[in-house]
């Protein structure tokens, strides 16, 4: 019983610490960021790579999730006989949720993964050493860039989801179930108020911070040797799959 | 002058340090020898402070760089250059970008000067003309020469060498050797040297150490270093299986 207590004991205060260096890895990384030389060339750099890679699964994700929007709208709100109102159920449904949400699961999964196994890399190989040997700050050289690189690039794939999205729903409620095309456009057009669009823009803004922060963070910190790099991979997958769900509820609960 | 003081180090229960007591004569090449496994690595990433020690201090012309702040600490490194045993070279660009580094980060150097100079460390570690090849399309022994062009390209006052020639053949190993002590004697930089090259290395030691079992054993001139009588010197030196130092 009492190792039993020790045990948990033990758990808990790992986690805290845990918890505790990883949001001083991302002070660390923030304040690095605004310090000159800024590093331009970088970020521009991750960001075509955060969008070159993701672009296609988002792409593919958000036309499905949208097609089967269209078909379960169409599906509830004709018990309603509410057919019309497709256009700004699948709007709403994708601005607000599923854009932000799905794409950063994309993204994790395409991008975050390998930014993990690329710093967990240039760990093993003492890539990182390497850079403070010559006296230059790996946070700063590694982390902040790729961090600045998700808050641009996440927002702007979700968008993108969005668009293709809601032209999935459209093609299926107008093109196969015979939803009238107009009232799927006015609907979305007097439903869809600022508030909606905004409150998508700052979780995908969040989604960015957190993927690229987490994968950052167990890639930097990941033991120096294969199965670490494997196991940090994982680990930053998972983690950010929690965090993007738990904080959504979060902006959910403050921003409805 | 860089002094280490009774440095310890543990990893997990692994002692590796066990109280390392050394001098590196400023201006002067030392080369540190010692078992595969002993430490060696350890000892080196200690001096420029990759690794902190868990007892002990490291003094840089008497300051002590394990109290450093991050700062000085960031100022003090730039005063050494360092090549990995791995060579360590970032694989996401090319080796001309590799060695064109540091001063792209560190300096204002204009871009016609640095191609040159560059090119200059390139040619004399026998890279002429592959400066376009990532790290990963070379072998490992131009990796090493990579890295050691890295290394010397800020003109450091102060130069790690961990095994710079383990991996090359021996007519490489030989110019890479002339190459050390050349750039040492033009520049007169600090050089601690981690080799299994033996004796060849110590034709360009001004200074031997072996370190084993966590200590150093012993720590003089080349000269009286060979002359040695020490059984674990003796027997280091020519490689017999018989002796104080355990393996196997
Ligand atoms: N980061 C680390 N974590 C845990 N153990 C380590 C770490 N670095 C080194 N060690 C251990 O310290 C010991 C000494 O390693 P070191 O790399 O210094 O050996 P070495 O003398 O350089 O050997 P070699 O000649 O083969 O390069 C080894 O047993 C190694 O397992
Ligand atoms: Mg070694």
């Amino acid at each position: 019983m009492l190792s039993l207590l020790t045990h948990i004991g033990r758990f808990t205060l790992r986690q805290l610490s845990e918890m505790g260096r990883m949001f001083l890895f991302l002070l660390a990384a923030i304040f690095l960021a605004f310090r000159p030389p800024a590093k331009i060339g970088l970020i521009i750099h991750h960001i075509k790579t955060i969008g070159v890679d993701s672009l296609s699964v988002v792409l593919l994700s958000g036309f499905f999730t949208g097609m089967v929007m269209g078909f379960q709208g169409y599906y509830s709100l004709r018990k309603f006989n509410a057919e019309s109102w497709l256009g700004s159920a699948a709007a709403l449904g994708l601005l607000r949720e599923l854009g932000p949400v799905l794409s950063a699961f994309m993204v994790t999964g395409r991008t975050g993964s390998a930014m993990a196994a690329e710093l967990g890399t240039m760990r093993a190989t003492e890539q990182i050493d390497a850079l403070y040997s010559m006296a230059i700050n790996p946070i700063k050289y590694l982390v902040s860039p790729r961090i600045i690189a998700g808050l641009i690039a996440m927002p702007l794939l979700t968008a993108i989801f969005d668009v293709v999205g809601i032209y999935g729903a459209y093609l299926v409620g107008v093109g196969l179930l015979g939803v009238s095309s107009g009232s799927y456009f006015s609907g979305m057009e007097s439903s869809v108020v600022f508030n909606d669009v905004y409150s998508g823009f700052m979780k995908s803004l969040s989604f960015g911070l957190i993927i690229t922060w987490v994968c950052c963070y167990k890639g930097f910190h990941a033991p120096p040797m294969a199965t670490g790099v494997s196991q940090a991979t994982t680990e930053s997958v998972v983690l950010s799959f929690v965090l993007i769900l738990v904080w959504d509820y979060f902006l959910t609960s403050v921003m409805l | 002058m860089i002094r280490v003081v009774d440095v310890h180090k543990s990893f997990g229960g692994q002692q590796v340090l066990k109280g390392v007591n050394l001098n590196f004569t400023t201006g002067k090449i030392t080369t540190i020898v010692g078992t595969s496994g002993c430490g060696k690595t350890v000892l080196l990433k200690h001096l420029n402070a990759l690794l902190l020690p868990d007892r002990g201090e490291v003094l840089v012309d008497d300051i002590d760089i394990t109290k450093l702040r991050q700062k000085e600490l960031y100022a003090m490194r730039g005063r050494f250059g360092v090549l990995f045993q791995g060579a360590a070279l970032l694989d996401s660009m090319t080796i001309f970008d590799n060695v064109a580094f540091p001063l792209r980060e560190k300096t204002r150097m204009g871009e016609p000067e640095m191609r040159k100079k560059v090119e200059e460390r390139l040619d004399q570690v026998g890279l002429e003309g592959m400066g376009y090849k990532y790290p990963a399309e070379l072998s490992g022994g131009m990796k090493k020469r990579a890295g050691l062009a890295r290394a010397l390209v800020m003109d450091p006052e102060i130069v790690l060498f961990d095994e710079p020639t383990t991996g090359l053949d021996p007519v490489l190993a030989t110019g890479i050797h002339q190459l050390i002590a050349r750039t040492q004697q033009a520049f007169g930089f600090t050089g601690v040297v981690v080799s299994h090259t033996i004796p060849q290395v110590f034709e360009i030691s001004d200074y031997v150490a072996i370190l084993a079992d966590g200590v150093i054993e012993e720590a003089k001139p080349t000269k009286e270093f060979q002359a040695s009588q020490n059984p674990v010197v003796q027997q280091f030196i020519k490689g017999e299986i018989e002796g104080p130092i355990r393996v196997l």
